[in-house]
């Protein structure tokens, strides 16, 4: 089968055994530096002292092989500030350990990760824009959210919402006028969005040009920042949560992004979802994995060609298709709220052969249209004149910047939670993780392109097996309290393959009913900081190329 | 002379004899044989607009996903005469509001709006633009569009379903039709220079960061919920 396979061994690396990590190597490999221990639901925490961050954080990537710094999260108690570095590894995310660095509360302020992992540049200062950590040592340490001219830090628990605020609308400068010695300077300042056509939403792309080559590239975000993690912080686990994860990543993934949250919780809470559940699961998400690359792949030759007539409309009119298919699902077109803590909402709809003649329709035509977008896309020359060697992102530098979903695989970077952190009915079905070793724009295409055709493959399994359930067996949900309190200071940080990269959810409770911290780690967020590594020295169409093949969505960059 | 040629009429006796051939145009056809239309300028100028406009291509959120399935294959707002989604708001005299408004964003969008020409019109789309919708309780959510620009149409829905955003465009051009202005219900946030705000603690403390020039927009998050 598939998942049976050839992995890199990551045994020569302290602390891995057979039964799996020993953390008690770690803690000797830390030595001095850890003074405290943490045990969360998905790893063991070191405790750090804020001044010693770097050198913790370069021990256990030298020395114990953890590549993938996932998330930053920070966070607020009664008595200090916290900032919990999530550690993976490419090789293996199922290792993990977590960086746990307290800081006063007077003065909140440790050092910057930011010379281990460069994806730390932008958690960083995030975790100063909403909560006000200082970073020292950091490179660039401002808001990057909210604007500049905010007043307060708002996820700290004394921030008053009803203050009034000042946003400024200002030009910007050209960062690169004072590099230039003599008058008649050549470069040319450039904003590429918010509100442009090329930019997927509103990104602000400062960009300085040098004729028509790229100097500088630096992304301004924050134009949709619409407090997911307060809004999930102040709603209950058991219902009020999962509405709000359709709507980070809203280009019909959906149910890839419920999953992520019901991922979380159900480790969290310690809830089972029963095998039909997650059959049903299996076979939506994939659905709105299809539904979302699509849209991809039709922004993307929208970006290319400019051409809002052919390829766009195609995958439109294929979009429509699995929309039509979730609809009669989940009820909704785009914001599904099909998945519930411990299952499902309601089983697949009646006439159930109705259904599942429709999917295997869809599924049948599925390799006729996706013959058409190769003729029509990766096929055609001057698509490969644009897209073949152009954003090159070397597999180095993706991990270091946390790259992570099609961006990452299109860098020869085997790495998917769906085969590798085992979830849901994956591991029992035959399909395979595509990887392309191309580095560039093309093969991020080629890879979604071809993920959809291995989504097909998982879906047609899914509804085979759905089709033979005995009907006595069908059960939908497992039993699940109507209010969740899970146990005081639990800490758990999940993440599920959405289809944009790695989605995870961290979660702290505080045996009340709603979680104390919510920190959502989004792909996009760390898919979008290698920019400027792909475009600075390129042509701008290819920057603007770069940008497509990233497949960012705002909503979730932002959150 | 016969009583007959008496009776008719100046027009008919200088038709003459033959083939009618005035009628040369279907609009002629449609409106006989005055070649005048008699009409308002200003009604003419009504239906003109309403059945001709250029929207402008305007993605914020979650519902410009559904904003481009309804101007695509199957939903195709080209059929109402709505059709094709301008990159210029120079070019555009429809703007879909498509999602959540944040306060870095609207003083954005309130330029936008402000370079669209004369007349211009909103619709809004998605909760999000009635009252910050689920984001209503963020801090940093602007609870509407029309704390920013006038809106002449809401769509409600999370998000709307292109049919809904069909005929929210529809009953738009229905009002531009019938000559109907959209009323201002709320006084928005202004884009104003930061030396005319009033000198309050709050400003007072960003006078070192922000010139006296530069243009702001300042949220009274008190006075909007």
């Amino acid at each position: 089968m598939s998942l049976e396979k050839p992995r890199p061994s990551t045994t020569d690396h302290v602390g891995v055994t057979e039964q799996g990590l020993d953390y008690e190597a770690l803690a000797d490999l830390l030595g001095d530096l850890v003074v405290g221990r943490e045990s969360h639901i998905n790893a063991e925490g070191f405790v750090v002292r804020p001044e010693r961050v770097a050198e913790a954080l370069g021990r256990l990537k030298q020395q114990a092989g953890f590549d993938h710094c996932s998330c930053v999260t920070a966070q607020e108690y009664d008595d200090r500030f916290e900032s919990i570095y999530h550690l993976k590894k490419y090789a293996d995310p199922t290792q993990e350990v977590s960086v746990v660095v307290p800081t006063s509360r007077d003065d909140p302020r440790s050092q910057s990760g930011n010379s281990v992992f460069r994806t730390a540049d932008w958690h960083e200062r995030e975790a100063y824009d909403l909560m006000g950590i200082t970073y020292d040592e950091h490179p660039d340490l401002r808001r990057i959210l909210l604007p500049e001219t905010w007043q307060g830090h708002p996820l700290r628990m004394d921030y008053d919402q009803e203050q009034p605020q000042v946003v400024t609308f200002r030009e910007h400068a050209n960062p690169l006028k004072e590099d230039h010695r003599e008058d008649d300077a050549d470069t040319m300042f450039v904003n590429v969005g918010p509100h442009h056509p090329a930019t997927h939403g509103v990104l602000h792309l400062k960009t300085v040009l040098d004729g028509e080559t790229v100097a500088d590239v630096d992304p301004d975000i924050g134009y949709l920042h619409r407090c997911e993690e307060q809004m999930c912080q102040q709603s209950t686990y058991r219902h009020q949560i999962m509405p709000y994860p359709d709507r980070w990543d809203y280009i019909s993934a959906g149910i890839l992004n419920e999953w992520a949250y019901a991922r979380a919780a159900e480790d969290l809470a310690g809830l089972e979802v029963p095998e039909y559940a997650q059959v049903i699961r299996t076979m939506s998400a994939e659905m709105c994995r299809i539904a979302a690359h699509l849209l991809a792949l039709g922004t993307f030759a929208l970006d290319v060609y400019g051409d809002f007539t052919a390829i766009f409309m195609y995958s439109t009119r294929d979009r429509e298709v699995v929309q039509n298919l979730l609809e009669d699902l989940t009820g909704q077109r785009l914001m599904f709220n099909y998945l519930r803590l411990g299952g499902v909402a309601w089983d697949l709809p009646e006439p159930r052969e109705e259904y599942f003649e429709k999917v295997r329709d869809f599924l049948d035509d599925l390799p006729a249209k996706l013959e058409e977008y190769h003729d029509l896309v990766t096929g055609n020359e001057i698509f490969q004149l644009r897209c073949v060697n152009t954003g090159v992102l070397e597999p180095d530098v993706a991990k270091s910047y946390g790259a992570t979903g099609p961006v990452a695989r299109g860098s020869g970077i085997d790495y998917d939670l769906r085969r590798d952190d085992p979830y849901g009915y994956y591991p029992e079905l035959d399909w395979d993780v595509v990887t392309e070793d191309g580095c560039d724009n093309y093969s991020r295409v080629l890879v979604r392109m071809k993920e959809i055709e291995e989504s097909a493959k998982i879906i047609g399994q899914c509804v085979d097996l759905l089709e033979e359930w005995p009907e006595e067996e069908r059960e939908i949900q497992s039993n699940v309290p109507r209010t969740l309190k899970p146990d005081n200071d639990t800490e758990v940080y999940r993440a599920v393959e959405a289809a944009k990269g790695e989605l995870g959810i961290y979660m702290r409770s505080d045996g009340t009913d709603t979680p104390a911290r919510f920190k959502i780690r989004s792909p996009c967020f760390s898919n979008l900081q290698t920019l400027p590594e792909m475009s600075t020295g390129e042509y701008i169409p290819d920057l603007i190329a770069s940008l497509g093949s990233l497949d960012i969505v705002l909503g979730e960059v932002d959150r | 002379m016969s009583s007959d040629k008496q009776l008719q009429t100046t027009q008919e006796a200088r038709m003459g004899e033959g083939v009618d051939d005035r009628f040369n145009s279907k609009l002629r056809e449609a409106f006989g044989s005055s070649p005048f239309i008699l009409t308002k300028f200003d009604k003419f100028m009504n239906w003109v607009r309403g059945s001709s406009m250029f929207m402008l291509q305007f993605g914020i959120a979650c519902c410009s996903i559904e904003m481009m399935h309804t101007y695509a294959v199957k939903h195709d707002l080209d059929r109402f005469g709505a059709g094709v989604p301008r990159a210029s708001p120079r070019q555009a005299d429809v703007i879909i509001v498509p999602g959540t408004i944040v306060s870095k964003f609207a003083p954005r969008m309130k330029r936008v709006y402000d370079q669209m020409p004369e007349p211009k019109f909103v619709v809004g789309m998605g909760s999000c633009t009635i009252s910050g919708g689920p984001f209503h309780e963020g801090y940093n959510v602007i609870k509407g569009a029309e704390e920013v620009i006038p809106v002449d149409i809401h769509v409600p829905g999370c998000p709307p379903r292109p049919e809904a955003l069909v005929y929210g465009v529809a009953k738009l051009q229905e009002r531009i039709a019938n000559g109907e202005t959209s009323p201002v219900t709320v006084k928005p946030y202004e884009l104003e220079q930061f030396g005319d705000l009033e000198g309050d603690e709050l400003v007072r403390h960003l006078a070192d960061e922000i010139d006296e020039e530069d243009l702001v927009m300042r949220y009274n998050w008190a006075e909007s919920r």
